[in-house]
Order: structure tokens, then sequence, then C-alpha cells
């Protein structure tokens, strides 16, 4: 079948395979030997509190930052595929990839001259590193509906307002969550930037650790970032499973 | 039910104005299929988007149902067509009940009611509902899709149906059969059908009138057997082809060119009556058929003479009987295939009613040839030639 064909060319990560949980787990086990062998483990415990308390604030700052990307990257890229704007679409475009070669880090120290130290300046930071994947799969994902659909609900008599909810932007859910997916995996792994702005989270473990030449301190920042990045990332492909329509999901056959 | 007056389309590209569609008159009766026929660029899929008013006409009228389109809010209007095309454009976000429900859905009716209309037309289309109602377009073939596009079509039980090649992506032989189920159905119910083709044979099954155009303009709209037997110029007569009085087989059934007066005798009448009948009806062969009328096999003249007994010892075998009902091409067919010059015909119970012969079948053929030389000849009252009195389009 062609559909199946060409789904086969898509990234499948939602449908997790059996065997990569299973990977997964043993990778994480093997960890925990490795882990347990070097003493990290009381090294963890002993920074429990730092830990939870700093993940949280981590989190916070994913939340609010990855929040806001959504909520202004998603209804932009709409925008932009409008037919009134469409013939500016790829300009705009082309500004966000530009901005999106700026290093994160360079977007910190920018973002802090203007806005001064503190959460803030690290959430514009976060915001504006992480709107572009979800600006840009949103356009793409709802350009990419084939042209046919919209002419046969076109035909049959849908708005263009209903067009859009009922048939562009459920068949482009997909690559729009993948867009999301993409960003808040880079949001949650740039947090620990935001610590050398004054913004907080799991930075200033890592930052420290390092600074003290404490390994201990350092993987006690860096192993909860990770995790949080693959929980994330699970969330996220969870609430895509169950929002994106099963006859859109690639690979589920 | 459909009107289209002195339709106009004319679009402004780079290269200057294109004509895509030039004054073209036609009327569509309710119920009729009118398959709007050319080759590609001739502007049989602009003019049919106009009704629709998926493109907008630079100049014309449009009139369904009496009423000027020009007055209906173009969502409106469409939502009162259903409409059928090429890629199908089933929304693979939606399951196939929630496609079929879409415009019913907009037009205000309740789930429980969607839903029975589902049922209903996937039964209709030879699907079974309890398997298709809750599959997703890519879990069926492209076969089940082109059904549950024409169903979704159906839906909110359109007068008109408008289709932009349907059947074109459909493999032949699955063609052939969803083309042989949507002419049963439009038997029941009488749809008002604009369809758009590029397949002459398409066309001449589907048709009540073919509408061909070429460059824009319509170059003839008739039925489709004067379309093959009367071409109005050489390139329709070309676009048609060169074997198109083959196609009107297509058109005519076995019943339409039946010899009901064919003699048959019963196996155990005497071969003395076979002959006698033989003789009576001036023929070399004679149908011998059972108690019942069912024909069982014949017997020819020069076997029976000077012999005695019961026809049915003399039988010979039967070339196979046709269906009165069966279309003459399938007849013509299995005729050159027994190397036979007649065939015996048989009603739906079996029973014997008659016969077709090849002679009988090129003078049913030919009877609209005769007809228009004879037209031709004899001077209309207003003096011109009336000659295919058939012919209207562009020209006009």
């Amino acid at each position: 079948m062609k559909t199946a064909l060409a789904a086969r060319y898509v990234p499948r990560f939602i449908p997790l395979p059996p065997l990569l949980p299973a990977l997964a787990a043993a990778a994480l086990f093997g960890l925990g030997v490795l882990v347990h062998a070097t003493g990290l483990v009381d090294e963890l415990a002993s920074r429990w509190e730092d830990i939870t308390f700093l993940s949280q604030q981590h989190m916070e700052l994913v939340a609010i930052s990855g929040g806001l990307a959504i909520l202004c990257g998603v209804p932009f890229g709409i925008l932009l595929t409008r037919p009134a704007v469409r013939r500016m679409a790829e300009n705009a475009m082309q500004v966000l990839n530009i901005g999106s070669t700026i290093p994160t880090l360079a977007i910190l120290a920018l973002s802090m001259s203007v806005l001064g130290i503190g959460e803030r300046p690290a959430i514009f930071a976060l915001w504006a590193a992480t709107l572009l994947p979800i600006v840009r799969n949103t356009y793409t994902g709802i350009l990419e509906v084939p042209r046919h659909l919209i002419e046969a609900a076109t035909g049959m008599g849908m708005t263009p307002l209903q067009i859009l909810l009922r048939v562009e932007i459920p068949n482009a859910l997909y690559v729009m969550f993948a867009g999301i997916r993409t960003a808040l995996a880079v949001n949650v792994g740039t947090v620990p930037l935001a610590f050398l702005i004054g913004g907080g989270g799991l930075g200033e473990l890592i930052f420290t650790g390092i600074d003290l030449n404490e390994p201990g301190m350092m993987l006690s920042g860096a192993i909860p970032t990770a995790t949080l990045a693959v929980l994330t990332d699970l969330v996220v492909a969870l609430v895509a499973r169950f929002v994106v329509s099963r006859g859109v999901m690639p690979g589920d056959r | 039910m459909i009107t289209l007056d002195n339709l106009t389309k004319i679009f402004n590209t780079s290269m200057g104005p294109v004509t895509a569609a030039d004054r073209v008159c036609m009327e569509v009766a309710e119920g009729e299929v009118c398959v709007l026929l050319g080759p590609s660029g001739c502007g049989k899929t602009t003019t049919l988007k106009m009704v629709n008013r998926l493109i907008e006409k630079t100049s014309g009228k449009i009139l369904v149902g009496g009423r000027d389109t020009d007055t209906i809010d173009a969502v409106e209007l469409r939502r009162t067509m259903g409409y059928v095309i090429q890629q199908i454009g089933l929304f693979p976000n939606m399951t196939v009940e929630e496609n079929i429900g879409v415009v019913p859905r907009m037009l205000g009716w309740d789930s429980q009611r969607i839903r029975k209309r589902a049922v209903e037309l996937l039964e209709m289309m030879a699907l079974s509902p309890a398997v298709f109602l809750r599959r997703y377009p890519r879990e069926l073939s492209g076969g089940q899709q082109q059904r549950v596009g024409v169903a979704r079509a159906l839906a909110a039980d359109p007068p008109v149906l408008i289709m932009d090649e349907p059947f074109g992506a459909i493999d032949p032989i699955n063609r052939e059969v969803i083309q042989d189920e949507f002419l049963k159905m439009q038997q029941t119910l009488r749809k008002t059908i604009l369809f758009v083709s590029h397949d002459i044979d398409e066309a001449v099954k589907m048709a009540d009138k073919i509408a061909i155009f070429r460059g824009g303009k319509l170059e003839q709209f008739d039925s489709p057997d004067n379309v093959l037997a009367h071409p109005a110029n050489s390139f329709i007569a070309d676009f048609v082809g060169g074997d198109r009085t083959l196609k009107r087989l297509r058109l005519l059934k076995v019943r339409d060119v039946l010899n009901a007066d064919s003699p048959s005798v019963r196996a155990d009448e005497s071969l003395d009556i076979a002959v006698r009948r033989m003789h009576e009806h001036d023929q070399g062969h004679i149908v011998v058929t059972d108690q019942d009328g069912r024909p069982t096999g014949c017997v020819l003249l020069a076997d029976a003479v000077g012999r005695h007994g019961a026809a049915g010892d003399h039988a010979r075998a039967l070339p196979s009987p046709v269906r009165l009902d069966a279309d003459l091409r399938g007849a013509v067919s299995s005729m050159f295939t027994h190397d036979a010059e007649w065939l015996p015909c048989v009603d739906e119970a079996g029973i014997f009613r008659g016969q077709i012969t090849q002679r009988g079948i090129t003078h049913r053929l030919g009877d609209t040839y005769r007809a228009a030389a004879h037209a031709a000849a004899v001077p209309a009252d207003d003096g011109r030639p009336v000659a295919p009195q058939h012919f209207r389009g562009a020209a006009e």
C-alpha cells in the first residue's frame, strides 16, 4: 500500500517498539550497577533534597518556557499557512531559521543583557530557543496536508475554518507533535545553561560540580537532567498517542 | 435540473488569458447521468467545478433545479451536491463513519441519525458496516475507499452528484465492478449526475448524455449512441475511435435485436414437424427444446431431410444460449467465439424466446445510418437538411 510505504520513512517514535523499553531498562540497570560501584548512589542520596528542589525548578522553567512556545508557535505556524499571509510565510520561516542558528548560550547572554538576571531572561531565552521547531513543524505539517483533501472538503461545503479544524490540523497533528517533542527535548537539555544567568534549575549542581571539580555533584545534576529529558519525551509521546487520530499515526498497522 | 447557459471561464495566466470554457450551453434532465468527455485540458473539469463553484465562472449562467447558483451561498450550494474526486479524498484522520458523516454533521444531524445513514450507505455499497464503520481510510483498498467516497457524497441525499473522474485511479477490473454497482444504484436513486471522464468506454457505459469538449468548446452533446453513430465532426470521430460502431454494441441489449418469431421444436416431436417449421420460416436450423421450453440442441435442415424419428434424436450441440437482458457486446463476442451465425436467446427462467442473428444485429446497427441518410435526402421545412437531428453544442 502506498500509504504504508510512505509511513515507513517517517521516523516512528510514538508507538514504541517493544524492544526499546526493554533495552532502556537494561541500560538503566547497567548504569545503576556502575553508579553503585562508584559510590554515586550515596552521593545522590545525600543530595536528594537539592535534586528534588532543583528538578522542580527545572521543570517549572521547562513548563513555562515550553508552554509559552507552544502557545505562540502553534498559532503562528497555523497563521503562516493561511492564504492571506502565505506569500510572506517563506520569508518569516527564513528569519526563524536564521534565528535558530544563534547558539543558545548567545541567546541567554543577549537576553540577560536586556532583561537582567533571574528567571525572566532565562524563560525568554528558552522560549526563543524552543519556538522554531514548533513553528516549523506546524507550518510544514499543515502545508503537507494533500491538496485534494482540501479540495474534497471545500467541495463538500466546509467553511475555511471547518477545513482548518477538522481536516488540516488533525492531519498535521502528528508532524506538529514531532516538533513539540524536539522542542521540549532541547528545552530540558538547555535549562541547565539558565543557571548561568541566575535562572536556577539542575544547572546549579552541574556547573558548581564542574567548578569545584566534584564529579559526584556534577552527576547528581546531569543524571536527573537526562532522566527528565527522557521522561518529558515519553509524556509528549503519550499525549500524542491520545490526541493524534489512529488514521494519521504512521506505522500503526 | 442542471442548465448551463453560455458558461464561460477565462483564466488570466502569465501567458495571457486562456479560455477554459467557451460559451458552453447544455441541459441535464433530472435523473440523468451526463458525462463530460474530452482530452486533458479540454475544459471539462473546469466546467464541472464551476457548477459547485470551486471555480468561479467568468460569465454565463448556471441553473440547478431552476435556481441561479449565483443567488445561493457557495457553501450552502456545495452541501446540496455530492462531490467525488479521482483522488477520493477521504479524510485520513476520520473513520469511515466520520467521513460519511461530514456533510450530515454540518447540516446538524444528530449522531444516531448519522450512524443509521452510514450503515445504510455501507450496505448499499456492499461493505459490511460491522467491519467498516470504525476503519480508517488507510485500512481500505482503493476500491473500498472509492465506494466509501461515493457513500460520503450520497450521505445527505443530495439531488445532484458531481464526480470528477471518480473511477480513474482504480485498476481496470475493479473499475468495471464499481461502475456496474454504481449504475445499479443509480437505477434506484435517480440522481442527476455530472461526471467527468476521459475514457470513451466509461462514458458510453455510464452516460445518458455525453458532452464532448475540445479547447473549451462543447463540440457535441448527445446520447451515447448518437455520439458513436453520428460524430459531429472528425475530431469526435477520432476521439470515439475507429471501432465506434462496435462500441455501440454495448448500448444494446440482446432483446433489442431479438427475432422472437423463431421456430422451435420439442425433442419428442417428429422430425417431419421440424422440417416443416424450418421451411415455413425459411431457415436451415431449428432449436430443439425440452418439455418446459428450455433449449437443448438444434437440428439442421441438411441433417433432417430424408430421415425420420423424434427431433431430439437428431439434435446437435447448441451454441451457448444468451440471456435477453445481456449486453450485445458479450453476445457478439460469444458468436465469434463459437463461429456461430445465430444464437438462441432465453429469458430468466431459461425458456427459449427466439434467436439473434449476425444479420439482424448489423441491420439494427445500420438503422440509424439509413435514417440519417434518408433525412439528409429529404429537406426539412426550412429547407435545411436536418441530418443527424441531435447536434447541439458550441456551434450554436
